[in-house]
């Protein structure tokens, strides 16, 4: 059994807003362990790019607040730590894909710029060398001329070379750790299988990777476990196998079914029936009880705690 | 129905081509062209929906902009209910931009971040003067139909999560019932059960309002699920083109073979798939011949040498010497 990387114990993330304060992340524990995959899935605005933001603790304050829990990286509990420390801890021993490219890439300046200034920072090397290890990374994510493409500003490319610089960015820099954000969703799927074979690779050398994601396909092809959010709170982790071929939670199942088919037939897709509740109005009880098309009488009273199916398989369901 | 009317294309475009000069040097001399969109041509019908897919950096969204004017082509003709939209001038074209709407791939830069979310959807409602008062009524139905908490329509973008920041363009976007929506990437920052949702939404609207779609997207299972055709482009150029069910059922071109099997589909086993192998070339100087035979596995010796020709059947378009008429 390898060892484990990073934990989160019983993370609660809330933001304050003109309309109250609300949890984003609602008591969210998992862990990552050395060369693992591990794969963050669930629906728009659930809070998993709130999670992965709180790990570098990157959260926007004073509107967000990390209200408890820990994250233990490499034995350390890094909400501990003072800033100088996690400053030392972001982009060299673990580094974030952020989920748009226009909020990481400053308009202003060249790629080459961007990409050069962390390096130098913390793998303390001259400008010419981390000018050539950059140029090099723009090649290993297939941009086309790469040496010409340092001296292009973000608007140049298109939003798929964009993201892959972001990629590059955080790859470059051999960390750990990485998070990874919605890391191809703006890649055509040939273009996502290099980037992929490129995090394979990284993974061999030892690096441990969070796959933020809402395609099910790719937390299939890529990942080793997977974690499942829903309105906060996680409702099913387990290895892959077992999400996908025994899925235990009824969200788990609807989100299964809601994939698109490579098909023209002129059936409607299934999406899971209803909205996702607003962060003030999650129904009691369960918080997917509005939308469950198996809720019964005690899923409007009690809150369905995380329970062991064995061989790490969890779920937060009354009827397991 | 007039069945004249059924057979005028509501959108044709004809040899487009969209080029930004590469500068260098302190003079800004151009030395060289980023071939983006090189020599085009398609249609759209009223009511239909063409997919448009490809290769990231492969011009999608630059033919998309050159469809609204956001970026000037070189050359060619883009025409809009019979009006080559190159020739219009500015009023003309502002009347034309209501009826052609675009959602972006980028939600955090098109919707601007110091207004709040019922400002920002019905923006273009006062624009146009279609509605005066009662702008939270609006508001509120139009974030309902994109699935929305039609209470948080006093927020400001960056207090909702990625996704919910594309629901907002999307409906952004519809608030004016526009004839055409190029739609660049509508989807691809959603999670799937919302992508499913989305999708369906813009069949609704398509059928309800007779709308037209070009719909952008790498995306090639999405797109299966909402394009009549299907349109696929690598470098600059359509290499294929044809029904949906055609393409994906019995795709010709190479590429569109390699597109299709790179798709990751869950299920018990793990298939072998064809990477690509080689760097995606450049669009300044794309290869001689079929721009894809670097890359190609089916390449043949006259594949370097001649560009392949089109290869025209009734509904069908290729471009690959593997086929001969
Ligand atoms: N800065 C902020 N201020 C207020 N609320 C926020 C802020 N950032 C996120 N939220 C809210 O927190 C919740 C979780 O957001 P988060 O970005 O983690 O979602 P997500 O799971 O990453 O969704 P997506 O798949 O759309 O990216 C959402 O309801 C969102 O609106
Ligand atoms: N304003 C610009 N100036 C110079 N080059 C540009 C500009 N906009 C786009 N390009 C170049 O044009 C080519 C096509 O870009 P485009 O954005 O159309 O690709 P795309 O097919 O939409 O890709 P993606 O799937 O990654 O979004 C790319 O090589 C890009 O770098
Ligand atoms: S606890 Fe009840 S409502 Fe919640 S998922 Fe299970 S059956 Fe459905
Ligand atoms: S023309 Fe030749 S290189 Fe081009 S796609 Fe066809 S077989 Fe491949
Ligand atoms: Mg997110
Ligand atoms: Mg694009």
């Amino acid at each position: 059994m390898s060892k484990k990387l990073l934990e989160i114990d019983k993370l609660t993330v809330s933001f304050e807003t003109d309309e109250g304060v609300f949890k984003a992340v609602d008591d969210v524990s998992f862990h990552i362990k050395n060369n693992e995959i591990v794969g963050l899935i669930g629906e728009s605005g659930c809070g998993k790019s709130v999670t992965a933001l709180s790990i570098l603790r990157l959260i926007p304050s004073p509107a967000g607040r990390i209200e408890k829990g820990r994250i233990i990286f490499s034995s350390k509990d890094l909400l501990k730590l003072d800033i100088r420390e996690m400053k030392k801890i972001r982009g060299n021993a673990v580094s974030i894909i952020f989920q748009e490219p226009a909020a990481a890439l400053s308009p202003l300046h060249k790629i080459g710029q961007q990409m050069i200034e962390g390096l130098m920072l913390h793998k303390n090397i001259s400008k010419k060398t981390a000018w050539n290890i950059a140029e090099s990374w723009l090649k290993k994510v297939s941009i086309p001329d790469a040496g010409e493409r340092m001296f292009s500003y973000p608007y140049q490319l298109s939003g798929g070379m964009q993201q892959r610089v972001i990629i590059a960015m955080a790859l470059m820099l051999t960390p750990d750790l990485v998070i990874a954000d919605e890391p191809t969703t703006a890649l055509d799927v040939t273009t996502q299988a290099q980037v992929f074979e490129l995090i394979k690779e990284l993974r061999q050398s030892h690096t441990s990777i969070l796959l933020i994601t809402h395609d099910i396909g790719v937390i299939w092809e890529m990942c080793d476990r997977a974690v499942v959010m829903y309105a906060s709170r996680i409702v099913e982790e387990g290895n892959i196998n077992d999400i996908f071929s025994k899925p235990a939670h009824p969200y788990t199942k609807g989100l299964l079914k809601s994939v698109p088919k490579l098909s023209t037939d002129a059936e409607r897709l299934m999406p899971i029936h209803g909205y996702v509740p607003s962060p003030f109005n999650y129904p009691s009880g369960c918080y997917f009880r509005d939308r469950c098309p198996q809720a019964f009488d005690r899923c409007k009273k009690e809150k369905p705690q995380l329970v062991d199916l064995g061989n790490g398989h969890k779920t937060a369901c009354f009827l397991v | 129905m007039d069945n004249q009317l059924i057979k005028q294309p509501i959108l044709e475009i004809r040899n487009l081509k969209t080029w930004f000069p590469i500068k260098r040097g302190i003079m800004a001399r151009t030395e060289g062209y980023v071939k983006a969109v090189d020599g085009i041509s398609m249609h759209l019908y009223k009511g239909e929906t063409l997919g448009l897919v490809g290769e990231s950096g492969c011009g999608k969204t630059t033919l998309g902009r050159t469809l609204l004017r956001l970026e000037e082509p070189q050359k060619g003709k883009i025409l809009f209910l019979g009006k080559n939209l190159l020739d219009l001038k500015r009023k003309k074209l502002k009347k034309m931009r209501k009826k052609i709407q675009m959602i972006f791939q980028d939600p955090l830069t098109s919707l601007n971040p110091r207004m709040n979310v019922l400002d920002i959807v019905t923006e273009g409602l006062v624009e146009y003067k279609i509605i005066k008062n009662n702008k939270e009524d609006h508001a509120k139905r139009l974030m309902k139909e994109v699935g929305l908490d039609e209470n948080s329509i006093y927020r400001y973008p960056h207090e909702f999560s990625g996704g919910q920041r594309q629901r907002i363009s999307i409906a952004r976007s519809i608030s004016l019932k526009p004839d055409l929506l190029v739609c660049d990437e509508p989807v691809s920052a959603l999670d799937v059960s919302v992508q499913a949702q989305i999708i369906n939404l813009l069949l609704d609207l398509r059928d309800s309002y007779n709308l037209s779609y070009i719909f952008i997207s790498h995306d090639i299972s999405i797109v299966s699920n909402i394009a009549n055709r299907i349109a696929v482009m690598y470098l600059g150029k359509i290499v294929e083109q044809g029904p949906a069910f055609d393409i994906i059922n019995n795709p010709m071109h190479p590429y569109t073979k390699a597109l299709i099997n790179a798709v990751p589909t869950p299920g018990i086993y793990k298939k072998k798939k064809i990477v690509l192998k080689g760097e995606t070339p450049s669009p300044s100087s794309p290869p001689p011949g079929c721009n894809f035979h670097t890359r190609c596995p089916e390449v043949m010796d006259i594949c370097g040498k001649i560009e392949p020709q089109e290869l025209k059947t009734e509904m069908r378009q290729v471009w690959c010497h593997l086929y001969k008429g």
